[in-house]
């Protein structure tokens, strides 16, 4: 579903984000990213999400090499990949309705079926009462769960979240962790990057730990 | 699965009727956004309407003034003064002969008491002509050349053969004064169509600027958008609408100045048309202005917002 071959990543500051990875990720699995910050596990998030271009090496995903991709195809390749920040990036003057629809409403996707899907997504976070509120009124929980909301109402086949956790208390935490493992149980293939260890390593998931823009270590072995 | 050499299409939604759905919800979205800053919409409006109202008006006013000059230009007349000494009946014959002439059209003959007439009732020296114990004025035949003599040179030679008449003291060609006027309104037009463009530039800077500063207050959301996977057209769209928004109500607030200034104008122009003797009236707006600038408003919106969004728009990338 997504791999990586020999990926660096190095900005116009000279900054190295990445300095030669090389990651596979079969579809349907669920990977946590670990390592301090700064070693590379937004750029390589980023990567996927096509918010950066590799500056070296080839990354697929979903079948297509993102180094082909032309600037114009990017929006098309974003509808299939569901992305989540700490700082979840909700739009504050629309309702949590009009926030979780427009991933659809961007793909012009007609109003009922906006409608439905946006239930669902709703249903599937918790927020079904929510629905007219604007984000504001939400507490820092209930916003991660609009984002998350957001992400996964165009059932993307990949889902990337950066730090989703990394203002929650451990309880809530953990709550967002569980809706992770059952999108992955319906087979959406997962990346998360996070540093609380601690709550990784009780889920028995496969976890990569970066250092310095390179694999340090891979639960699952070398490939 | 990775390694496959032909990567799959990307699903596009090619639906006509969602496409068309949704440009009409989104130019009412658009509206909707500037009726909810209304003062400043109104402004920028404002200033549009005024810079499409400036050119057309002048255009109108000097359309009307050539429409006068030219209803006068194809009767440049002659004026034969009668020497002192001619009496009226005297004056008729020279009149006639004149009139059996195969290059003139048309004559008018205004004896002495007819022009001392005139003279007291629209000179306003009416109470000096009543010192003087004789009439000063001499007659005065109108001669309106054939349709055939054209041109100032033409009616020019045919003013000297007539000057040759024992009677007529002078023969004086009332064209000189028309070219002017065709020449001063030849130039103020060419003035008023460069006017013309100069304004069209400052609507496309106004709108410009105004998206660009709308384009900076929405980065936020313009982020997003491009985060959940909006094309660059679906993201331009809104902006679009907007410029021909403004534009369409910068030409509703032009028309209005047009007009209400014609309506201004209408009492004082009468007045002077009266003075010269002539019905002439003030034309209304003429229905291609009135499409020029209904059509044209909108159209130099769209053009200045397409501007500040082919500079702006992709400057704002997600991180």
């Amino acid at each position: 579903m997504i791999r990586f071959d020999h990926v660096a990543k190095r900005y116009a500051t000279g900054h190295e984000g990445l300095s030669g990875v090389d990651l596979h990720l079969a579809p349907g699995e669920m990977v946590f990213l670990t390592g301090h910050s700064g070693a590379g596990k937004s750029t390589l998030l980023k990567l996927i999400g096509l918010l950066e271009r590799a500056t070296r090496g080839q990354i697929w995903v979903n079948g297509r090499n993102l180094n082909k991709l032309k600037s114009r195809e990017i929006p098309y390749h974003r509808r299939e990949v569901g992305m989540i920040f700490q700082d979840h990036r909700l739009l504050h003057d629309r309702t949590v309705f009009d926030n979780i629809a427009l991933p659809l409403v961007v793909a012009g996707m007609g109003h009922a079926e906006v409608k439905r899907r946006v239930r669902a997504a709703l249903d599937k976070v918790s927020l079904l009462k929510k629905e007219k509120v604007f984000p504001i009124t939400l507490s820092g929980g209930e916003q991660q769960r609009v984002g998350i909301a957001r992400a996964l109402v165009s059932k993307p086949p990949v889902l990337l979240a950066d730090e989703p956790t990394g203002n929650l208390d451990p309880e809530l935490s953990r709550e967002i962790m569980e809706l992770f493992l059952q999108f992955n149980q319906v087979g959406v293939t997962l990346v998360i990057a996070t540093h609380d260890v601690e709550l990784v390593n009780s889920l028995g998931k496969r976890i990569v730990n970066l250092r310095d823009g390179r694999v340090d270590a891979d639960s699952r072995g070398p490939d | 699965m990775a390694r496959r050499n032909r990567a799959p299409k990307f699903k596009r939604n090619r639906n006509p009727v969602t496409w068309l759905l949704r440009h009409a919800q989104m130019s009412l979205s658009s509206l909707g956004r500037l009726s909810r800053s209304p003062i400043s919409t109104a402004m920028t409006a404002a200033v549009i309407g005024i810079a499409l109202a400036l050119p057309s008006g002048l255009h109108l006013l000097v359309d009307n003034v050539s429409e006068l000059s030219s209803t006068w230009d194809g009767s440049a007349s002659i004026s034969l003064f009668l020497g002192e000494g001619v009496n009226d009946e005297n004056a008729d014959s020279v009149r006639r002969q004149v009139a059996l002439r195969a290059d003139v059209a048309e004559t008018r003959l205004i004896n002495r008491e007819q022009a001392l007439d005139e003279f007291r009732r629209l000179s306003g020296f009416g109470e000096a002509i009543e010192l003087l114990d004789h009439n000063p004025l001499p007659a005065v035949v109108l001669v309106r050349p054939q349709d055939s003599i054209q041109g100032a040179d033409a009616v020019a030679a045919l003013a000297q053969e007539l000057q040759s008449y024992r009677e007529i003291e002078l023969a004086q060609v009332d064209l000189q004064w028309v070219e002017r006027l065709g020449a001063i309104t030849g130039t103020i037009e060419r003035a008023v169509f460069i006017l013309a463009i100069l304004l069209a530039g400052a609507v496309l800077l106004i709108v410009g600027n105004t998206i660009r500063l709308d384009i900076q207050n929405r980065h936020n959301e313009i982020e997003i958008v491009k985060l959940v996977g909006g094309t660059d057209a679906f993201i331009r769209r809104p902006f679009l609408y907007e410029g021909v928004w403004y534009g369409l109500l910068g030409a509703a607030i032009g028309l209005l100045l047009v007009l209400s200034s014609l309506f201004l104008l209408d009492g004082p122009v009468q007045r002077l048309a009266g003075l010269y003797e002539s019905d002439f009236a003030l034309a209304v707006v003429d229905p291609v202005s009135l499409l020029g600038v209904l059509f044209g408003g909108p159209l130099l919106g769209l053009a200045g917002a397409w501007l500040a969004v082919g500079r702006h728009l992709a400057q704002i990338q997600p991180e």
